[in-house]
């Protein structure tokens, strides 16, 4: 074990290689190529033992991935934004094939205009494609969310792509200290790699090819039923994790200041960070506030959110992304999971195309809610909050309020 | 205590550099620290800023620094050409590389030395510019103690091994033999 300072970026790339893959490609995209660079100086100083796959694009990166995973190697791929649209096809070839893989996402908003600063639309716009998804909102958690990225992956319990989701430049250019954990203790704690089929010359197999619809379906079926599968899995991985070097987050869901909270906050990334100041500050005014972050947008931790938030007067959601002509999407999730609680809602839209929002923003938001709930039952399914130098100039986009 | 710097440089200067140096030095006396760069694309040449923060617990605030304790400014023409002052806090204390009082209004306690002359009396010059990144630091703990000296010296050979390191360090305890209240 040896404490560096490293930014969330090179965090992953010590991670792949504690991992020991085998196969890594990419093609490079601000925010994440320092993460491919680190590997390629590692892989070409002899200190990890990988095949480093030059390509011309990223749908072609993710294939190259794939095809090597489906052959039987640890593989790893990184991109961001763009990048990651421009996978897409093969985010989804990989997940229904049931191949284990794990990609980093180093969240960035999408153009028009060009922007290379943070925000979740990136990676939300994956939510559907059967990968699991997770949110680091540290450093360190970045390095032990990605080694155990590999072992939910290859769990025959899953055998589901997984992506490690990181916020660019909050975090990936962002030296923090990394405790680095041994490689001997990793080799012990990671087994080998397992997956579904290996396509190998020797032996017959066909993937991709045409299948009786109601097979396709049944193939959907058993996706969707290891998913259900993953987040006990997850949930195992953490707490063995925690045993074995010392750091756990909670699982799908990590909770801050629940105890004695009757209101709280869902939030997922790292600036929960900044979440996290406005409900210590509030907490030190009196209000009874909460926060729950969540870890893994997919699976989605029904389960523990109810679990979670069972005893709530109100929850307030903040996206860093929104489906446009409808609500941010981690609200969507969490109404549908809260909905026969019957409390207060709200679902605020804020820090898009990389807008920094702080603790005091976070705050007036979050005792704005609380007020308003405490006077009677609401229900906000988005509230767009707007940058500091705008607000007040422009119609609000029609809000929905609706009291029982 | 958290404490907030912002570094002020021209681009090709080391700011981003000195940030992560100044973490680096503070995570090796067990605090916790983080160095970010200004989230944007840098010139050679332009003034630029990067930031550090540092604390006695862990920091979870990812938020950019908009009201920093203390600037850090590498060059002495930054006083012309940029705000240095901007957001810092009232009393905030500014690090300059400037033989004596910088042309700066306002209640700051502020910190000078000629990092330059350092920089160009121990050779530590790169395509013709002095480098004053590493002086800077050595000015930076011996005036605010937020990190001790001997952290800044272990920090910088660990960034630089060898001879180039050993440069930068004594340059850098120069700088804090030298710093002075101006």
């Amino acid at each position: 074990m040896v404490v560096k300072t490293l930014t969330g970026n090179y965090a992953v790339a010590y991670a792949v290689k504690l991992a020991r893959v085998q196969v890594v490609s990419a093609y490079p995209i601000t925010p994440q190529t320092t993460i491919v660079e680190k590997l390629s100086e590692m892989i070409e100083k002899g200190e990890m033992n990988a095949r480093m796959i030059r390509v011309e694009s990223e749908h072609s990166a993710l294939a190259a991935v794939f095809g090597a995973a489906s052959a039987g190697a640890r593989a790893f791929t990184a991109t961001a934004s763009h990048g990651l649209l421009y996978m897409h096809e093969v985010v989804w070839w990989a997940a229904g094939a049931r191949v284990p893989l794990v990609m980093a996402v180093v969240a960035r908003a999408i153009g028009p205009p060009w922007n290379i600063h943070v925000d979740h639309q990136d990676i939300f716009d994956q939510r559907d494609s059967g990968w699991i998804i997770a949110f680091a909102q540290e450093n360190q958690e970045v390095l032990d969310l990605t080694l155990q990225a590999f072992r939910i992956s290859e769990d025959p319990r899953v055998y589901l792509p997984m992506m490690v989701g990181l916020e660019g430049f909050i975090l990936s250019h962002t030296m923090a200290p990394v405790d680095i954990p041994d490689q001997e203790l990793v080799d012990s704690w990671l087994p080998p790699r397992r997956q579904p089929y290996v396509i190998s010359p020797d032996t017959m197999y066909s993937m991709g090819n045409i299948a009786p619809d109601e097979d396709h379906y049944m193939m959907r079926y058993s996706m969707a039923a290891a998913m259900e599968a993953a987040k006990q899995v997850i949930d195992e991985v953490d707490k063995e994790y925690g045993e074995v070097f010392g750091r756990s987050y909670g699982g799908l869901i990590e909770c801050y200041k629940c105890d004695g909270a009757e209101y709280y906050v869902v939030i997922t990334g790292s600036w929960a960070g900044d979440a996290k100041k406005a409900v210590d500050s509030l907490r030190e005014k009196g209000v009874p506030v909460g926060l729950v972050r969540v870890r893994f947008i997919r699976p989605w931790p029904r389960e523990r959110l109810l679990e979670a938030l069972s005893g709530a007067k109100g929850v307030i959601v903040f996206d860093r992304a929104v489906s446009m002509g409808s609500v941010g999407p981690l609200f969507a999730d969490v109404a549908q999971t809260l909905y026969p609680l019957g409390i207060s809602m709200k679902g605020v839209i804020a820090g898009l195309t990389g807008v920094d929002v702080k603790p005091g923003v976070f705050e007036e938001a979050i005792a704005g809610f609380i007020k308003e709930a405490e006077e009677g039952p609401v229900f906000v399914p988005s509230e767009w909050l707007l940058p500091r130098k705008y607000r007040g100039k422009y119609p609000s986009i029609p809000r929905e309020v609706i009291a029982r | 205590m958290l404490v907030e710097i912002r570094f002020h440089g021209r681009g090709g200067q080391g700011a981003v550099t000195a940030a992560n140096i100044l973490a680096s030095a503070a995570v090796l006396e067990g605090k916790y620290a983080q160095a970010f760069p200004y989230f944007g694309a840098e010139r050679r040449g332009a003034p630029v800023v990067a930031f550090a923060r540092v604390s006695d617990e862990p920091i979870e605030t990812h938020s950019q620094i908009e009201n920093p304790d203390i600037v850090v400014v590498l060059d002495p023409k930054l006083f012309e050409l940029a705000n240095v002052t901007a957001g810092l806090k009232e009393g905030g204390v500014i690090v300059a590389n400037h033989a004596e009082r910088p042309p700066v209004e306002g209640n700051y306690k502020i910190y000078c030395v000629d990092a330059t002359k350092i920089a160009l009396d121990m050779g530590l010059v790169v395509s013709g510019w002095p480098v004053v990144n590493t002086v800077m630091l050595g000015a930076l703990a011996k005036a605010t103690r937020i990190v001790k000296t001997e952290s800044v010296v272990q920090a910088i050979k660990e960034r630089f091994p060898g001879r180039l390191g050993e440069k930068n360090a004594e340059a850098a305890l120069v700088a804090a033999e030298r710093v002075h209240e101006c």
